[in-house]
């Protein structure tokens, strides 16, 4: 890095100590690894993805149970922890992963990229067009990877300062209980829309893609669901509450304060509806909060693969007639891992393994894991950084850095340099 | 995209309670839920069980079918096809059903012969089990008895070509109008004779079935001059023959010659590819989607020289039938690798299964 210019937003391309003919040599090797996986696709990928879904499907089974007794602590407790545990599996290993293409190479018609549709508010098609092609491809191009910042947000010190950031801090924290909006109305792709790249029928045709997803979302979660719990609600309280009219003693002063049957109806009708309007509001309240969960969840996630300190960004100059290598250390040195265990690693839909999966969009992700040491090897080999770090440390220096560039001014992060191995200062 | 099964008949009543309660499931469906009891439920795709697998020869299995809706029917010498997950993949392939229509407890069979290079029939014949689920997909196929049978018929098949003849055999037997049936049957060995039981028990109660039985390994092939003392009266009987592709080009001749065509029904079990009699000049393919850009021989499937080069290609039946590894012609021109015709507009969509290219094309796949 050069010292002399005052105000320096410049960064060494992490290929600059890289020859044209070691560049070939790494895509070859890169390209060998995936050629390993690809071969040995079979059964066991196969059943993982079947128990997956399966199980995604048996979580939100439980959590709708659990929530027709809403009215109960507990079980809205339960409740909406098992259907927030379904809506962040079926969004991140499931719907992302499947969307990706990862499972097209089993043939199946039910879990392949050109058929599956997910539970947020992005339509299949518009998604797969930004993420799958726009990020995937242009991966942390400064004005080309529309992920970068989202649009909204100044991520990178190279990015020009305007006073909207000014309230960055906050609309961060919106953008992340609501991520799924942001993104769905991310993917129509403002600028494209501004500049007329984009036809006016599309952006209507987009527009109604949304829309018609809200309306599915809102009927499911805040209408029809909390209907049945009231319904079912309503049903358990008119069984006990006439069960115990009729229980009712029998007595001298039973006898004495005997009942016109019209008047032991009443209770009956009145407690049930007041249960079932309260069950009502307690399920939609459930779904609500399951629905933000999975939000800050995706959010945390996401924001990590790319805005950590240690991810470079790249100008479109760099880029320029950009080898295949140059494409896989971009990638390479444009994402960041998260350190965690199996179970959060599945959490996250392999997503911790950021790093492996922009180096292969495509691959099965539980199979990210397996090849990790080999890109690992790579890495040190070639002298190239590896960026990794456990997940409070990255989303630290994500929320630090969205606090700092809100201001103008601000500099690149100091890089970890090139990784030197398990026990290595890598 | 990839191919699925057939629409199910479900009931009118399951379709409508089904609808009434999808936006409780959405963006999945109520089925999604129910195939976690049963996956046999499905009303998107017809599935069936596995309900038993009766070994007819060392090489061969008679694999029958419980459908998960009530089989719609088909006509005997029909093929099925037949989705099973091997090795994780979904593959399909077509299998004459062996069955007749009126099977009493509602199943359907399918008898595979092992191919040891394929990938789907040593599934088929070593590793399916009894409640395995497979996907079935459409009835279809011309080479059928017609309805009301005709009086004399005259069966000629060899080999696994036997599967078809077995489906009108049952339906001939089943309405008792298996009145005056001539059959020649070759086989390698008596061991390897694909219902050889059957065809005993048919010998022996219907006076009207005449089966003649040639094993190669012993004696010469089946030649069509020896008809005239078979059955004399080949040329009156419609007939229906199946088999491979040198016995039935032989047939077919020999009716031509001295027959009546019209009444020569048959079935080929592979399409005709990579003959030399329909092998074009082939050329350089260039996938649109990927940029891949390979050479393909004259005799060679687009599909197969695609993934050779490494190209992601949609892919079903792999015979030019079930139309999901369509791509759009993009410039130049094919040939059909079946029928030796070459063509090919714009944006003509084209199966990559059954053509290759015809000088350099682009495809957009």
């Amino acid at each position: 890095m050069t010292t002399t210019a005052p105000i320096d937003t410049h960064v060494e391309n992490p290929l600059a100590h890289l020859s044209e003919q070691q560049l070939d040599e790494l895509a070859r090797e890169f390209d060998a690894i995936r050629d390993r996986v690809t071969a040995d696709l079979g059964s066991r990928d196969r059943r993982y993805i079947e128990s997956m879904i399966e199980m995604q499907r048996r979580l939100a089974v439980l959590g709708r149970a659990l929530l027709l007794g809403s009215r109960n602590r507990a079980a809205w407790y339960a409740g909406t922890a098992a259907l927030s545990a379904a809506k962040i599996l079926e969004n991140m290993e499931i719907g992302h992963n499947v969307m990706h293409g990862q499972w097209d190479w089993m043939n199946d018609p039910r879990i392949h990229s050109s058929t599956w549709d997910w539970d947020t508010a992005s339509t299949a098609e518009a998604w797969k067009h930004s993420h799958n092609y726009v990020h995937h491809t242009y991966t942390n191009i400064r004005g080309k990877d529309k992920d970068l910042g989202y649009e909204i947000m100044r991520i990178d010190p190279a990015q020009k300062w305007h006073p909207v950031y000014l309230a960055q801090p906050v609309y961060n924290l919106l953008l992340a209980a609501l991520f799924e909006w942001g993104v769905a109305f991310h993917d129509l792709d403002f600028e494209a829309i501004r500049t007329g790249r984009k036809s006016k029928a599309q952006v209507k045709r987009e527009l109604k893609g949304i829309a018609g997803k809200a309306k599915a979302q809102v009927v499911k979660d805040y209408i029809a669901w909390p209907l049945v719990s009231a319904l079912a609600a309503t049903a358990v309280d008119a069984v006990v509450e006439t069960r115990r009219q009729r229980k009712r003693p029998r007595g001298v002063i039973g006898r004495l304060t005997k009942r016109k049957p019209q008047s032991r109806f009443a209770p009956v009708v009145e407690a049930a509806l007041t249960s079932g309007a309260k069950t009502f509001r307690q399920t939609a309240k459930a779904d609500a909060t399951s629905n933000i969960v999975r939000n800050l969840w995706a959010y945390a996630i996401i924001f990590c693969g790319h805005f950590p300190d240690q991810t470079y960004t790249f100008s479109q100059k760099e880029v320029e007639d950009e080898s295949r290598g140059g494409w896989y250390i971009r990638q390479l040195t444009g994402s960041a891992n998260i350190e965690g265990s199996p179970l959060f690693h599945v959490a996250s839909g392999n997503l911790g393994y950021q790093v492996e999966h922009h180096l292969f969009p495509d691959m099965p992700s539980t199979r990210y894991a397996e090849i990790a040491p080999q890109v690992k090897d790579v890495c040190e080999r070639y002298g190239l950084p590896y960026n990794s770090g456990p997940f409070s440390q990255q989303l630290g220096m994500v929320q630090r850095t969205i606090l700092r560039l809100a201001l103008p001014g601000g500099r690149p992060r100091p890089k970890p340099g090139p990784y030197r191995g398990e026990n290595g200062a890598g | 995209m990839a191919e699925r099964g057939a629409v199910p008949q479900v009931p009118k009543v399951r379709q409508r309670a089904l609808h009434a309660v999808r936006s409780l499931f959405t963006p999945l469906l109520p089925d999604d839920y129910l195939e976690l009891i049963n996956p046999l439920w499905s009303t998107q795709e017809l599935r069936g069980r596995i309900e038993r697998i009766v070994r007819e020869t060392p090489d061969a299995v008679t694999i029958l079918i419980r459908p998960g809706y009530e089989w719609p029917g088909h006509r005997p010498g029909q093929y099925l096809r037949i989705g099973v997950v091997v090795d994780g993949v979904h593959h399909w392939r077509a299998y004459s059903l062996t069955t007749d229509p009126g099977h009493p407890e509602g199943l359907i069979g399918i008898t595979p012969k092992l191919v040891e290079a394929g990938k789907v029939t040593p599934f088929l014949v070593h590793q399916a089990r009894p409640g395995d689920i497979v996907r079935l997909g459409g009835v279809e196929g011309t080479f059928v008895l017609p309805d009301p049978a005709p009086p004399r018929l005259l069966f000629i098949s060899a080999g696994s070509g036997i599967t078809p003849i077995m489906s009108m055999l049952r339906a001939l037997d089943r309405g008792e109008a298996l009145d005056d049936v001539v059959h020649i049957h070759s086989s390698r060995t008596l061991d390897r004779v694909i219902f050889g039981e059957q065809l005993r028990d048919l010998d022996s109660r219907c006076d009207g079935y005449r089966p003649h039985l040639r094993l190669t390994g012993e004696a010469d092939r089946f030649a069509p001059h020896e008809l005239d003392e078979l059955c004399p009266d080949w040329r009156e009987r419609r007939a229906f023959v199946s088999g491979p592709g040198e016995m039935l080009d032989a047939l077919v001749q020999h009716w031509r010659e001295e027959g009546d065509l019209e009444l020569l029904e048959m079935e080929r079990f592979q399409p005709v590819i990579g003959g030399d009699a329909v092998a074009g000049e082939g050329g350089t393919v260039r996938f649109l989607s990927s940029g891949l850009e390979t050479e393909c021989g004259g005799g060679t499937p687009i599909l197969v020289a695609g993934e050779e080069a490494g190209a992601e290609l949609p892919f079903g039946c792999r015979m030019g039938i079930c139309h999901t590894c369509i791509g759009r012609l993009c410039s130049g021109e094919v040939r059909d690798l079946r029928t030796g015709e070459v063509y090919g507009q714009e944006d003509e969509m084209v199966r990559t299964c059954v053509n290759a290219p015809e000088g350099d094309v682009e495809i957009a796949l």
